[in-house]
Formats: structure tokens, sequence, C-alpha cells
């Protein structure tokens, strides 16, 4: 358990609960985060506490239920989402580590305009390149990343970045279908085949 | 890679067979498609479970008032608070009880309006326990003064006999094999084997998503519940008895995230979602953690098989007689349903006239075995293949010669679930059997029992089989609506939800080809149980010749309807007409037509209904070949290769059945055989891989050559020709694995599963 909710636990037994809970928020701080492009103030001791993390406030506060929550403790790669466009797991990482971060989920992806899917979203739909789909999210962000740094990884690559993500229906050579299209298709737009 | 064989099918259909993005495609990859834990309702409170920490106990005492006066907690409810509805087979387990039977099993709830508050919740419960002596092995269990885990049930027996398997004259459905005379048969073998094998380390099916339920009380005797579910309308039936008749259900299918049949053990955390949102009269949300998931959810039956089979030198089995042994772990969901099926699905891979085989199912303290694909099947012949492949070793048979001759073949007997005996109407599987071994290479890397097929210093590469099939593809009723639409949109209403097959897309697709409509005009109904007919749910392969033939009559009942009205105005017979893309005309005189719209006139929905009755004939089959390499110095074993091969009469849709069949690997599939089991601590009841680091899993990075060899005879009696597959992906790999693994290292090897502790045991270096 969390240090902080020990802490809670203790003052809980020791009686007055309810008071306690309020003096051990920690008010008068706000964490500035950028989500998918739109600037958010959260209010530590109200929007979001010490002990909530990434994934919780992307979901329960914001209501971004697109990054899913698989084993919440970094070992399945459901949660991933991207910082600052770096691929984190975003159920080990506090809310209140994130101030001044930008933060990019499953939403963000895509143009908000148009609607238009991203080139990875719209291969994993050409290639049915999923089963139950409750770890694509998490995926597809990795391999956005993946694609941001290198936009022609080689398949072991591919296969290397997307390690950490548990997928039990066995849909990975789907994915990596998916995937070898969006970088030939990345490619022939720039010129290169 | 999906591989056709030559009877493939091309461009028969304007969508079957041709692959179509998934209807939720754009859902699933926005993120937008809602699985249970991304719903919220408004007032909605958050569930938690206090869970026993011993393997067996009795409350003595337990104390939740400092819970209850901690803000923001809605209700605590334990064994004295909760109604007399129980779960199981038969029906023994109460939500809550006073006696807890596994280290996990359910204390109390609680329900409140954070997660913290929830969590702080658990902790301000006092219990005082009396602890009881537990008992985790099914020999051990069996045993005179083993320790008891239930009153009514002496010896931990768990009663055979599926009620709703069985007829008046076999109540209980297919619960032994037992037919012939085995002594005979034992006297006509050339060889008679003895021995017992394993399949014990009761894996875990593991959907990403944990299960997790929703209840919110509509009126005093009405309550909607939200599931993961694999078959809605058949869990609102079950919530329903199981509360006694006297609360209206309603269930809503979520999207589901990985089920492979486990989420029909959903049903005793529906009633604790229940049972606190009555208390609360709020909404709750109750949904595992990783860990409970692991720990506290369902598993894989644990079988043993202790056998003898007689064998002639022509690979005829003349008599099989035994014992199988199940562990169903504190509670049982369905395990005689599992044993009827195994029982039934070892007769379709194994012709014999005489049997004696009797299974017992037995309970112990830790968590129970429930739903999960490959049904008792997988279960019986990953620990009853090992020993026909050493009866085949002694006669030295090619064990792909001697599936092709013991597959069922048409016109061919078995007793199936409810103890009544079918005839098979099935293509020749053999064909497939052929195609798979060819692709496989089987002939050139098959060196024959205990024979390397390739050796590279301390390398050694070893090839094995296993082969799979069931009678469950038009298994239970179905029934279906599709409603026409004048503006030329139709909606499908059937009670199936999405757990990853595709099903909904796929029932969309033979809509659309029925109608002859864009598939885009195809929509299809909520997943809800108070707005679509019955339907039994996707079990058993079932969705794409039970649930899809009720689909297509609903579609055709439709049509003829809109003939009906079209003939009047076009003067014409209903038979002489057609439809292409929402306008009907003559068929002999295209040029006279009319729009559905013009035929239905704007004010009209036409209904057509459809049903499907069981059908137990039919068989779905399918043969894994593996090449494994092991490296003796280390005792690594890895899977290079796998080959699977079937008939599936005419496939629905490319890449969701090429996914599906993938899926061999995960869902305590084929892994079963290299590195995936539950550890359970026997000296302290706690199951020790309880979270995604030490419960091991196949990554990206390691994954072997796969192919697919599909073969397309039409089944007649599908309107396109096809039966589902997907349940079965899992089920022949295990012991094909062992197999390998022993002509790799040339000494018997069936030990689930084959880590290199135990391979190198088995090389004596350790």
């Amino acid at each position: 358990m969390k240090n902080y909710e020990r802490e809670l636990n203790e003052a809980a037994k020791s009686g007055g609960a309810a008071s306690k809970l309020k003096e051990f928020s920690v008010p008068s701080s706000t964490i500035k985060l950028i989500v998918n492009r739109e600037p958010y103030e959260l209010l530590v001791g109200k929007d979001v506490y010490p002990w909530h993390t990434l994934a919780y406030t992307l979901r329960e506060k914001l209501g971004l239920t697109g990054t899913k929550i698989g084993c919440d403790s970094g070992a399945c790669g459901a949660c991933t989402v991207l910082m600052d466009g770096k691929p984190v797991l975003s159920c080990l990482i506090l809310t209140i580590e994130c101030d001044g971060k930008s933060i990019t989920t499953i939403e963000g992806l895509g143009d908000p305009v148009s609607g238009k899917l991203d080139p990875i979203q719209q291969a994993f739909v050409n290639h049915t390149a999923f089963q139950c789909g409750f770890c694509t999210p998490g995926i597809i962000m990795s391999l956005k990343a993946l694609l941001n740094k290198n936009p022609n990884p080689a398949v072991e690559d591919v296969k290397r970045a997307l390690a950490g993500h548990y997928c039990r229906c066995i849909s990975h050579y789907h994915v990596l279908k998916a995937v070898v299209d969006v970088i030939k298709r990345g490619n022939e737009q720039h010129g290169k085949v | 890679m999906l591989l056709k064989g030559e009877t493939s099918s091309m461009a028969k259909y304007r969508y079957i067979g041709v692959p179509t993005p998934r209807k939720d495609a754009v859902d699933i990859v926005t993120g937008r498609a809602k699985y249970v834990n991304d719903v919220k309702l408004p007032g909605m409170l958050i569930g938690k479970v206090l869970r026993s920490p011993h393997p067996h106990a009795i409350i003595k005492s337990i104390n939740t008032e400092e819970a209850k006066k901690l803000p923001g907690v809605k209700a605590v409810l334990t064994y004295k608070d909760v109604p007399e509805w129980k779960v199981g087979m038969p029906i023994h387990l109460r939500v809550l009880d006073r006696k807890v039977r596994f280290v996990g099993d359910a204390v109390a709830l609680v329900a409140a309006e954070t997660e913290d508050a929830a969590l702080q919740a658990l902790d301000l419960i006092d219990v005082e326990y009396e602890v009881l002596p537990a008992v985790y092995d099914i020999e051990e269990a069996l045993k005179p003064g083993a320790p008891q885990l239930y009153d009514e049930f002496p010896n931990n027996i768990c009663p055979l006999g599926v009620p709703w398997f069985g007829s008046s004259r076999i109540p209980g459905g297919l619960q032994e094999l037992v037919m012939g005379d085995v002594e005979k048969g034992f006297e006509e073998a050339d060889v008679v084997i003895e021995g017992t094998f394993r399949y014990d380390k009761f894996p875990n099916p593991l959907p990403p998503e944990p299960p997790g339920a929703i209840a919110m009380w509509e009126s005093p005797n009405t309550v909607h519940v939200w599931l993961p579910s694999q078959g809605i309308y058949i869990d609102e039936v079950s919530l329903y008895y199981l509360m006694k008749r006297k609360v209206n259900v309603i269930v809503h299918g979520c999207q589901c995230g990985g089920s492979y049949g486990s989420k029909g053990t959903i049903l005793p955390l529906a009633l604790q979602a229940i049972v606190l949102a009555k208390a609360a009269g709020r909404p709750v949300k109750l949904c595992f953690t990783k860990e409970e998931h692991l720990t506290a959810f369902t598993l894989r039956l644990e079988s043993v098989v202790h056998a003898k089979i007689g064998m002639k030198k022509d690979g005829s089995v003349t008599a099989v007689k035994g014992e199988w042994l199940l562990n169903t772990g504190y509670y049982n969901a369905v395990g005689q349903a599992q044993i009827a099926v195994g029982l039934g699905e070892i007769q379709l891979i194994l012709r014999c006239k005489n049997w004696n085989f009797k299974p017992k199912l037995v309970f112990t303290n830790r968590c129970n075995s429930g739903w999960i694909r490959g049904f008792g099947g997988q279960e019986l012949e990953a620990a009853f293949l090992p020993l026909l492949y050493q009866t085949m070793a002694k006669l030295d048979i090619d064990p792909v010669e001697f599936f092709k001759k013991n597959v069922i073949k048409s016109g061919e007997g078995y007793f199936w679930r409810d103890g009544e005996w079918y005839i098979s109407r099935v293509p020749d599987f053999t064909k497939a059997i052929d195609k798979g071994a060819q692709v496989f290479g089987w002939k050139e890397k098959w060196k024959g029992w205990l024979k390397p097929t390739a050796v590279n210093g301390s390398k050694r590469v070893g090839v094995g089989v296993g082969v799979h099939g069931n009678a469950d593809v038009g298994e239970d009723v179905a029934e279906a609506h599709v409603h026409i639409e004048p503006d030329q949109t139709v909606t499908l209403f059937v009670a199936v939800p999405e757990q990853g097959g595709g099903q909904r897309s796929n029932l969309c697709k033979m809509v659309a080809e029925v109608l002859q409509i864009p598939l885009e005009n195809v929509r299809i109904s909520p997943p809800d149980s108070n707005i679509n007919p019955y339907e039994f749910g996707l079990v058993g392969s079932r969705g794409t010749y039970a649930v899809g033939s009720a689909v297509i009559n609903a579609a055709e009942d439709a049509k003829r309807k809109l003939f009906e009205m079209a003939s009047r105005q076009l003067n014409t017979d209903p038979g002489n007409l057609e439809t292409y893309d929402g306008v009907i005309y003559v068929k002999d005189d295209p040029n006279r037509q009319i729009t559905w719209r013009k035929a239905m006139s704007v004010t009209r929905t036409i209904i057509g209904y459809g049903r499907f009755e069981s059908d137990f004939s039919l068989n779905n089959f399918l043969m894994t070949f593996v090449e494994v390499e092991v490296d003796t110095e280390t005792g690594f074993a890895r899977l290079l290769r796998v080959v699977n091969a079937t008939d599936v009469g005419q496939i629905i849709d490319p890449p969701s059945l090429e996914n599906q069949l993938n899926g061999c690997l995960g869902s305590a599939g084929i892994d079963t055989a290299l590195f995936e089991e539950t550890i359970l601590d026997k000296s302290t009841g706690r199951i020790l891989t309880a979270n995604l680091i030490d419960y091991k899993w196949r990554v990206f990075s390691d994954l072997p050559e796969l192919h697919n060899v599909v073969l397309e005879t039409p089944f007649p009696s599908h309107r396109f020709g096809a039966v589902g597959v997907g349940e079965i992906a899992t089920s022949p790999g295990p012991p094909a694995v062992l197999m390998a693994i022993s002509n790799a290292i040339g000494k018997w090897f069936f030990t689930y599963p084959a880590t290199p502790d135990r391979i190198l045991k088995a090389l004596g270096k350790v």
C-alpha cells in the first residue's frame, strides 16, 4: 500500500477519520498538465491526491477512458500514454509528478477537426489488428512513440518496442502486419520506395 | 499466415469470405469502445471485497462498525447481511459465507463514494478466524479424514450431473463413458499400456481486462447489471434463477476485454455488486484488480488421468479403461458440463468401441476452476494423449497416421453431452490433416518416436502433433430478429456481445449477404437482454453455425415478407423476385423493379424472426503441428513453428478467423506446455503467481512462425456452408509440445509446463 494511504488508515483507525482525511490533503498546490493539446489545472487535495496515478486521473478525473488499466503495476502496457512524446506507463506515474508535462492519450491521436484517424489507427482497422481490443490503445501509443523516433524500424525493433504489451488473444501477428503496412506507406509518401 | 486449401471459394459471395473491417474497429482504435470499467453511472459507488488470508477457516466474529463510520462508506456487508442466494453446480456457494474456503475467499463487501474510502474501510473491518486444516491435492482430498470443504459433499466429492444438459431419459447428461466390453477389448489388443498423467498447474485464462460488474436497482424488484459477458441472455436467466425468481434482471453487455470462456464465471461477482447496490441504494461498480483476477476469479480445471489403453498394430484402439480426476477448487461452476463435453470430445479423435472411463470431481482449498475455452476436452486430452502417444510408440505408429485413422468420419457415431448417440455429418478431415502435414513438412521432420528431427550441438529439435474437435458448433438455441426499415437500413437484434472474435460484425455480414445491401447499412442492436430475443451466448464455437443460422433465418424471413409486399405491386409471384442494394426486381425481367421504400411505404417496419434448434451432429476439427527446440545445456525449450490445420466449410471473415486460430498460443493454450502455470504455495494456500511478472506470458519478441491451413469443404446445412472453430484453437497444442520435447531429448517428458528446471531434471542434469 502506498505510504500516504497507510497514514490515512492509521489516522482513520485512531478515530475522527473524516477530519483527518481533510488534514492530510495538501491544498494550495496545482498541477498544470497539457492533455491532448488541452490545458488542465488540477488542484491537489481536490482534483488530485498525492497517491493518484496518472492513469487514474486520466480515466476518473478527465474522463479519458481510452487509456486502459490492466495490471495497475507496470507489467502489461495497457495504460501506455505519451509524456512529452515518450511512452510511459501511466499506472506507475503519480499525477503530482506530471506538473508541466504534455500528455497524449489514444483520444489525442488523429485529426481533431476532420476526425481522420492516425495512420497507425487506420492500419489497425484495415488489418483487424486486434480481437478484444483492450490492449490496443496501449500498443498504438507505443507504436506512435516508436515511429515518431524512427519512421523506418526493422520488424525486430517493433517487436522489442512492443515486448512489454500483454495481448492474450494473440493479435500480435496482425499488429505486426499493420505496422509493416504503416511503415511501407510512410516510406512511399516520403518517396523512399 | 492464412493458407487456404484448394477447395477455397474465391469471390463466391459479396461479403462472406471477404475481409471487411470490424464494425467496432474505429471505436477500439480510438479508445471509444466502452468496457465495463469505462461505464460511469450517476451516483455510482465503488465496491471492494475483503478477502480471507486463510485457506480454510470459520469466521468466529466480524466487526464492521468502524468501517461503517468512515466518511463516504455507504454499505458494508458480511455473511450476516446477505440473502440466501447461492451459486454453483449443484447450488452450494453463498454470496458471502461464515466459512471461507481459500486464500482470497470473500469475507465482506464494501461500497463507498471513492476507491480510497472503500479500501480504507476494508482495513477497518475486524475479523477473528478459527483456522481449519486445508487440503490442496486431489488424491489427498479424497482420503478418509481429509479436511472437508462442504458438509453436504462428503469426501470432497462434487456430485455429477448437469440438469440443463440432461433429459428425462438421461437426467444428468454424459457423465461417464461406459460401453462395450473392455476386458474383451484388451484381449484383442496387440499392446496394452497403463499410466497416470497430469495436466495439473491450473493455468489462468487471464484476459487483459480484469473482470467486473455494475449493478443498479431500478425498482425494488428490478436490477440492471452491466457485465463483460459472452452471453448476456444466459447471464440474465441465471441471475434470475439464482435470486430465486423474485427479481427482474436486465443485463447490459459491455465491450468484453477478452474472456476465452472465463467471464462465464462472473455470476458470483455480479451477485456481489447486486447485493451492494441494494444495500447502498445506489449503483455500484465492482471491478477486480489484476491480483484478484490472478488469485480469486477462475482457473482451468486440474486434470489427472489414470488409464489403460489397448491398441492393435493397425492403430485401432480396442479398449480404454480408467479414472479421470478433476480438481475444481473451492467452488464448482460448471465442472460437470466440462466433464460431459470432454468425454464427448475424446470420442471425436479416438474411435473405440469399448470404454469404461469414469470421472470424479473434487473440491480443494484453492481458487475455483470454471468456464474456459477447451472446456473439459483440453484438460482431458492434455493428460490422456501422453498415454496414447506411448501406446502408439510401442507399436511404432506415426501419430499423424493414427489421427487420420481415428478422427471422426461422416456416418460414425459418438455420445455427446446429453448422453445421446449422434451420427456425425462432417467433411473428410483427413484432407485437412494431409494439407497441414504437407505445409508443416511432417514426413521430412518425423524421424520416429523419441528421435530428434535435428541436433545442433546442445540444441535438439523435435516435432509433435495434437488434435481436438467438438460437437458444440450447433449447441443450444439461438433466436434473432431482423428489422427492415424503409430507408434501406437493417437492424439485427441478437443478444451477442463482442468478446474479441468479431462475431457481431460477422453476423452483420451474413445479414448483408442475405439481403444484398451495403454492409454499412446493417446495424446491430446493443447487447442488452431486455431488447433482444433469446440467445445462449458465444461458447463452443457456436457463433457461426448456431447463432449464424438463427440470424440468417431471421434475414430470410424478413426478405420473404418484403417480397410478399413487393409482389403485389410488381404483380408477380414472390418467388420470382430478387433484391440488390435496396431495389427489388423481377428475376427474368430486371427492369420491373421497386425500391424497398416504395414497397413498404415509410410508415412500416418489417420484422423477420429466426430460430435455431440445437444440433449435435456437426463437428469442428483442428490439428496442431509444433516444432520445438530444446537446449540441453540450459533446459530452455523454444517453440519454433506452429501449423494449425482445419476445415471450416466456408470462411466468414479471413482476418477474424486467422486471429482466432493464432489465439492457440494465448489464454492458457499451447503455452501451458511451455511456461504458463499458477503456482500455489501449499504451506500457506497462497497463489504465488499473483502478478503479470510472476505469471508468465508470451511476448512480442518471442513469437514462433505460425501458419493456419484452412480448407473450405461446405457443411451443407449452413446457408453459407460454414462452422465455427475459434473456441478449440488452444486445445490440440499442449500435448503436442510435450511430444515434441520428448522426441527432441530422446526420452519421455510429460510434465506441464516444460520449464528449464523440469527439463534439466528429466535429463538428469540437476
